[in-house]
This record gives C-alpha cells, sequence and structure tokens, in this order.
C-alpha cells in the first residue's frame, strides 16, 4: 500500500501531449480502407473464378496494382494503430512495451511481404 | 493483463434469506450485495422481502424499510431521495442509477441491487469513490481567468449559455463512470465518462480563459483517448445526459485546433 495521495495518483506522470495524432490517423485510415477495401471485394468478385493468368494479368494494369498497393498499406497501418489500442487497454504488466515493439514489427512485416507479392505479381516474369 | 476474474476473496457467496413480513400479502424480494470489513468473509448475497402495502414505490424506499424494519445494519448512501444529490448511485437490475428515481414497478422478478461496479467497496452498497474525485479535482472544475473580475458578474450570451446545457445537470453520481469498461480496465489513467463530461463543461463555458491549458492537460492517450465509444455512459445516465457525446467534442476540439 503506497502513501501518495489521490490526487497525487491520478495526475500521475502528467499528460503525454499526444494523442491526437494516433486518433487522427486512425480515423483517416478508416475512411481510406472503406474505399480500398470495397474496392478489394469488389475485385475479388469480379475474378473468383479467373486463372492465375488472369489475376496476373489484373494486377499488370496499374489502377489495380497500385490499388492494391493502397489497400495493403492502409490495412496494415490501421491494424497497427489499433492492436497498439488493444494492448495498451489491457496489458499492464512487463510484457505491454515488447509487444507493442512486436505490433509494430508483424504491421511492418505484413505490409512488406504484401508489397512484394503485389509488385512482383505486377512486374515479375 | 487486467483481472477479468474476481479475486477469490471477492467471489459472492449465497447469503441470509431474511424472513417474509408477517400478515404482508404482496411482497417484492431483493437480493442485495453484503459485505461489511469488520470480518474475514467473503461478499454474500442476503435476500430480502419488502412488504410493498408499507412501502414508498421506488427502490430506495425499499432499501430503507428494509434497513428501519428488517436489517439495520444495511449501510448504503443517501441524502435528497429526488434525484439531485447522487448520493444513492448504485447497480440495481444490472444498470447503475439513482435508487431514488428507479421505480420497483420499471424491474421485472427479483430486485438486485450491488454497488457501483469496480470500485472499492467501503461496506455493502457504498462504494470507495476517492479516485474519481480525485479526478474530478484534477481537470480544475472552476472558472480560470487572468482578465480582472468585473465589478459584477462575468458576461455570458444566451447562445453561449445554451451550450451549458447538458452539462451542467451532471450530479456526479458517477453512475457513467463506474459503468464503463475501459474506466474498469484503466481506471487510474483513463478520467472516466463524469470528469471528461466536466471537463468539456468547462472547455466550452464562455467566460473560462483557460481553454487552451485545459486541452494541454486533456491531451493523452490514457486520459482522454481511451473512451472507445461504447456508449454505456449514455445507457445508463440517469439524469438522460450524453458523456459519449462530451468526449467526442472535446476531440473534435482537439483536432480543430491543430488544422
Amino acid at each position: 500500500m503506497d502513501m501518495m495521495t489521490p490526487l497525487r495518483r491520478v495526475r500521475g506522470l502528467g499528460s503525454a501531449k499526444a494523442g491526437t495524432e494516433h486518433f487522427w490517423q486512425q480515423r483517416l485510415t478508416a475512411v481510406s480502407n472503406f474505399f480500398l477495401i470495397s474496392f478489394f471485394i469488389i475485385f475479388l468478385i469480379w475474378l473468383h473464378d479467373g486463372t492465375y493468368a488472369d489475376m496476373r494479368a489484373a494486377f499488370a494494369n496499374p489502377l489495380i496494382g497500385i490499388g492494391m498497393a493502397l489497400t495493403m498499406m492502409s490495412v496494415t497501418y490501421h491494424m497497427r494503430l489499433g492492436v497498439q489500442v488493444v494492448i495498451e487497454d489491457y496489458i499492464h504488466g512487463d510484457a505491454k512495451i515488447p509487444l507493442l515493439i512486436l505490433n509494430n514489427f508483424f504491421a511492418i512485416a505484413i505490409a512488406a511481404a504484401s508489397l512484394f507479392a503485389i509488385v512482383k505479381m505486377s512486374f515479375g516474369a | 493483463m487486467v483481472e477479468l476474474a474476481l479475486p477469490k476473496n471477492s467471489r459472492i457467496t449465497k447469503g441470509k434469506e431474511w424472513p417474509r413480513p408477517a400478515g404482508a400479502t404482496r411482497t417484492r424480494e431483493f437480493a442485495i450485495y453484503r459485505w461489511s470489513p469488520d470480518d474475514d468473509a467473503n461478499p454474500r448475497i442476503d435476500t430480502f422481502h419488502v412488504d410493498l402495502d408499507d412501502c414508498g414505490p421506488m427502490v430506495l424506499d425499499a432499501l430503507l424499510w428494509i434497513k428501519n424494519k428488517v436489517d439495520a445494519t444495511l449501510t448504503l448512501r443517501r441524502s435528497c431521495r429526488e434525484g439531485i444529490c447522487g448520493s444513492c448511485a448504485m447497480n440495481i437490475d444490472g444498470g447503475n442509477t439513482l435508487a431514488c428515481t428507479k421505480g420497483m414497478d420499471e424491474i421485472n422478478g427479483t430486485i438486485k441491487v450491488y454497488p457501483l461496479p469496480h470500485m472499492p467497496v467501503i461496506k455493502d452498497l457504498v462504494p470507495d469513490l476517492t479516485l474519481p474525485y480525485a479526478q474530478l479535482r484534477s481537470i480544475e472544475p472552476w472558472l480560470q481567468t487572468e482578465t480582472p473580475a468585473p465589478e459584477k458578474e462575468w458576461k455570458q450570451s444566451h447562445a453561449d449559455r445554451e451550450k451549458l446545457d447538458g452539462l451542467y445537470e451532471c450530479i456526479l453520481c458517477f453512475c457513467c463512470q463506474t459503468s464503463c469498461p475501459s474506466y474498469w480496465w484503466n481506471g487510474e489513467r483513463y478520467l472516466g465518462p463524469a470528469v471528461l463530461l466536466q471537463a468539456y463543461r468547462w472547455l466550452i463555458d464562455s467566460r473560462d480563459e483557460a481553454t487552451g491549458d485545459r486541452l494541454d492537460a486533456l491531451e493523452d492517450p490514457f486520459k482522454l483517448y481511451r473512451c472507445h465509444t461504447i456508449m454505456n455512459c449514455t445507457q445508463t445516465c440517469p439524469k438522460g445526459l450524453n458523456p459519449a457525446k462530451a468526449i467526442a467534442e472535446i476531440r473534435k476540439m482537439m483536432v480543430e485546433r491543430r488544422v
């Protein structure tokens, strides 16, 4: 049992003077996700019975290739922001910082792998 | 990791079944949370039967009837009995509300009464509200000005005064505060809906000159941004206020001053 006053406890380390940027980016990517995931679903429906060659041909179209790249970047960034909040909400002990680091690495790894696949599909032999 | 289950010494056990009032024709069953710091026992749920022909219509009437006629050790806060002091805030029929304005006829079956959730319990239905009171103090809920005080009052237009409607009515019962899962998990760092509604009440007061400082103090991933628009606060407010909207308005001000 510590002997801090209640006011000392709730003031804690003070305001971080941050948080609005995270909030804004999260809302921004929510809006971009709405359009980009709609595009992605339409694409899936359009080519749902297409062959691998059809897929390659579609990705070779700059609009599709760029659209796919934007979708993956927007989704993975949004995921990184969202999972960060989940970790901050529920994980309070020593595991918090390592998990926040892993969350960043994971999102970047997914984005990098996806972008590599999209580039390969669009330009690869 | 947050605690998802109650610690062993807080698990609720079955309590005492108090006898039905003799000769009563219309009774209502109450299941009430009991815990005393004076013994080492776990909390328990006692069952009472209230004589509706000998008692007023509200849940508070029944609780006081029990205290007066059945078990004088039943402990609760109450004062005004008309929904303006906020003392008798408790969890009734699964929702936080004021016992004095909740009618027994609004509830089906056994009336379950617990203290406000996720606060330390002092005794029975009395929670320890030290933390939310300190949080309220931390946002400095009073008029702050640098301009020398006018001879008479600080003036405010009718339009600016209207902006305080839906905010000034808050009676600080903390029903919303203790209904918020974000506050349950991060109560020490998240200010909670009641305190943020008060913060907004001062942020949009046209007479206050500390708006920027107030926003600076709130700009924090935990103090403000732990709200995930779960909306329990707005749903449960016994005064019909909307703390979730107040929080959204603070966020709008945060964005507005950056763009």
